[in-house]
């Protein structure tokens, strides 16, 4: 009668034949295992490579492999799922490798020069057959420097944040949403060369009887310019997460628009907001090139950040890895740990600062 | 000017009962001006707008704070500028044509050709690398893993993008320079016939070993952005592709990944921006050499900002103009890049909140 009973005269349903075909494990894998035996076979029965090749052509077989059972068992279709899905997994892998990499090589090579020398001297007067020498000096610079960028960005960023999403309506607000969108592209080289051809240049001459002078507070500047973006973008997020019906009621009180964002909107907003500052700080603690460019770097120790050239951890590691002194790759490594220490200590703290953040969840 | 009738007039019209001005203003309404009295028998209980009040102020403070990234982004152009034209003046050779960099002699000659080719070379192998893992990464942590397993990844790749430059400049010289070496030469053991592999040798600091430290650098700028825009994929067009019986990859290629290419073009564009500017990871892994070669295994390789963070040291004040010229050049190239990605981002208003 029914269309579906009309097709199910002549076949019994039953679990096996209502279910499509699937590939079983052990074929994957076996599969997975015949791929590694004929790639080692050839690549080193022909000795064209080493175990490297053995596993990058393995997966290619095993990929090739995987496409013609599966099409043949589960169809065309599924095959290509397959496929597909390995690919995807292998990237992952692929991607955790350099990272893995990275750490391993940081805490073993770095782990050598982890003692109290390192960090309560400097490098003045250290030559080329000193094993001592430490990073005191540059730990005391990217803590002044990145300080004070933190002192002049963070005031302006979270005003600019605040103009966005309170005052800010029509042209000009997209306009500048819309640049400092662009800032934070802005390449850090760029930012540090601004800041020597402006400060540097043009004004710190009027301090200094006409003499352009590299300072800790050039570097601070070019790390603002880096810096004010991620917070005004981090802070505009935060901002508008906050309900509107806080401002309503304020506003229903009788407080004037001023007082309702600094007393109900930036409190509301506050974590988000260090969380925004904490990442911004973390970027700027890491950045090498305008420091470089406008701090000039040394190997004393330098407490006044508007005189005098200045070093930082960052350009501590890049001027340890260009030296000839045997003893310096071990200095650049232990400082490169204590600045991944630091900016991943940051870094981790803003993420778990933003999962206990009530707004944004 | 004044938001309510002055007294006088009120004393007369409204309140013809009450006594006239001068009989009640002893001792302290002497001057008629005194206009912050409200008005007898009430109405207008708001108070008047005052011509500077915190309000206003705060605004304005506000205002000059948004304005200021208008004005970084101009002033960074004037100033390079200003600097850059004396230098260019002094330049004996095509900046744009002549491939070495020569600033400091009595007869400076510098151009970009072969810094500007070596920035861009290695940005392209950067994402021919990096692209397609990013997009794996991406669509796993948006559409294949569990959630258990997404969110300690991702946060991985977030503080992979967190690690700073310096340090995968000197990992890439002293670590993966090695089997990069060991590949360069195995290419061109068995694929010199490609030009781009040819060459003697020596092998090492190369444009591949720049271009792959770059790439490593530039993954975790695109799977975060695609991962985000993978994910704003409406439920609803996912659902209804599988429910046309599509596998979970014909569900991606046909409901997410057309949903996402914009996003996707501007993430690859962001990390494009990204490895233009690049500076101290190139510095310490490219080999450093003023010339055009599209052999990629061999030690060479040179890119403007490294040759700014490199050269800068020795520069006279010409050789810091010439360097400033070069920077001028990347700021020009950076800023397009990252408006049109941006462009792209803010035409998909739906990305426009989320994917930062």
């Amino acid at each position: 009668m029914s269309l579906l009973e009309r097709e199910s005269a002549g076949v019994v349903m039953t679990p096996d034949n209502i279910r499509s075909k699937r590939l079983s494990v052990v074929v994957n894998f076996g599969i997975a295992v015949a791929a590694l035996l004929l790639s080692a076979a050839i690549v080193l029965g022909t000795g064209i490579g080493n175990w490297v090749l053995v596993v990058v052509l393995g997966l290619a077989f095993y990929l090739l492999g995987l496409l013609f059972v599966a099409s043949r068992v589960e169809g065309r279709r599924a095959g290509r799922d397959r496929m597909w899905k390995t690919l995807i997994y292998s990237a992952c892998v692929l991607a955790i490798l350099p990272l893995a990499s990275v750490v391993w090589t940081l805490i073993s090579k770095g782990y050598s020069r982890l003692d109290g020398n390192f960090f309560g001297s400097s490098m003045n007067n250290i030559g080329a057959r000193d094993p001592d020498g430490g990073a005191y000096h540059a730990i005391i610079g990217t803590l002044e420097q990145v300080g004070i960028a933190t002192l002049i960005a963070v005031p302006l960023g979270v005003l600019g944040a605040i103009y966005l999403v309170e005052y800010g309506r029509g042209k000009f607000a997209t306009t500048v949403r819309f640049f400092v969108d662009v800032m934070t592209g802005i390449p850090s080289i760029v930012a540090g060369l601004f800041v020597l051809s402006f400060w540097v240049l043009i004004v710190s001459p009027w301090f200094n009887n006409g003499q352009p002078r590299f300072s800790g507070f050039a570097a601070s500047l070019a790390l603002t310019v880096l810096m004010l973006p991620t917070i005004v973008r981090s802070t505009e997020e935060m901002l508008r997460l906050v309900p509107g019906p806080l401002r309503e009621g304020a506003y229903a009180l009788g407080v004037p628009q001023w007082k309702t964002i600094l007393r109900v909107v930036l409190p509301t907003a506050l974590p988000g907001i260090v969380t925004g500052v904490m990442l911004a700080v973390a970027r700027a603690a890491g950045e090498t090139a305008p420091v470089l460019l406008v701090a000039g770097g040394a190997a004393a120790i330098n407490f006044d950040p508007f005189a005098g050239n200045q070093s930082s951890l960052a350009l501590f590691v890049y001027q340890q890895a260009g030296d000839a002194s045997r003893y310096a790759p071990a200095r650049a490594w232990t400082a490169a740990l204590t600045l991944v220490a630091i900016v991943l200590i940051l870094t981790v703290a803003a993420k778990l600062l933003a999962r206990r953040n009530s707004l944004s969840k | 000017m004044g938001d309510y009738p002055s007294r006088s007039e009120n004393a007369v019209t409204g309140d013809p009962g009450v006594a006239p001005r001068h009989t009640r203003a002893a001792g302290t309404g002497v001057s008629p001006s005194s206009y912050d009295e409200p008005p007898i028998g009430g109405g207008g209980a708001l108070p008047r707008k005052k011509s500077f009040s915190m309000e206003s102020g705060f605004r304005g403070l506000s205002v000059a704070a948004g304005a200021m990234v208008l004005v970084i982004i101009v002033a960074i152009a004037v100033f390079l500028i200003s600097k850059a034209i004396p230098a260019l003046g002094a330049n004996t050779e095509n900046f744009l044509t002549y491939t070495r960099w020569f600033p400091n002699e009595s007869n400076p000659a510098f151009g970009i050709a072969a810094l500007a080719f070596g920035t861009v070379l290695t940005s392209i192998i950067a994402l021919i690398v990096a692209v397609p893992i990013s997009l794996g990464i991406a669509l796993f942590l948006s559409h294949y893993a569990p959630k258990s397993l997404a969110t300690p990844l991702g946060f991985t790749i977030d503080l992979l993008a967190a690690v700073p430059s310096v340090v995968f400049g000197l990992w890439g010289r002293d670590v993966f320079q090695q089997p990069v070496n060991d590949f360069s030469v195995w290419l061109n053991k068995y694929f010199s016939w490609i030009p781009i592999f040819g060459g003697e040798g020596p092998f090492g600091q190369s444009i591949m070993l720049g271009g792959l430290v770059l790439a490593i650098m530039v993954l975790p700028i695109v799977t975060s952005l695609s991962r985000e825009v993978f994910q704003q994929t409406p439920g609803m067009n996912e659902e209804a592709a599988l429910a046309l019986g599509a596998t979970r990859w014909e569900m991606i290629r046909i409901a997410v990944i057309p949903y996402g290419r914009p996003g996707v073009i501007a993430a690859v564009m962001l990390g494009l921006g990204r490895a233009l500017g690049e500076t101290i990871a190139l510095a310490l892994t490219l080999g450093l050499v003023f010339n055009i070669s599209f052999n990629i295994i061999e030690i060479g390789g040179n890119s403007v900002a490294a040759n700014i963070a490199t050269t800068f040291g020795e520069a006279n004040e010409t050789g810091r103009g010439a360097l400033i010229a070069s920077g001028l050049v990347l700021f020009a190239i950076t800023l397009v890049v990252n408006m049109a990605a941006r462009a792209i981002i803010y035409r998909r208003r739906e990305f426009r909140d989320s994917a930062a």
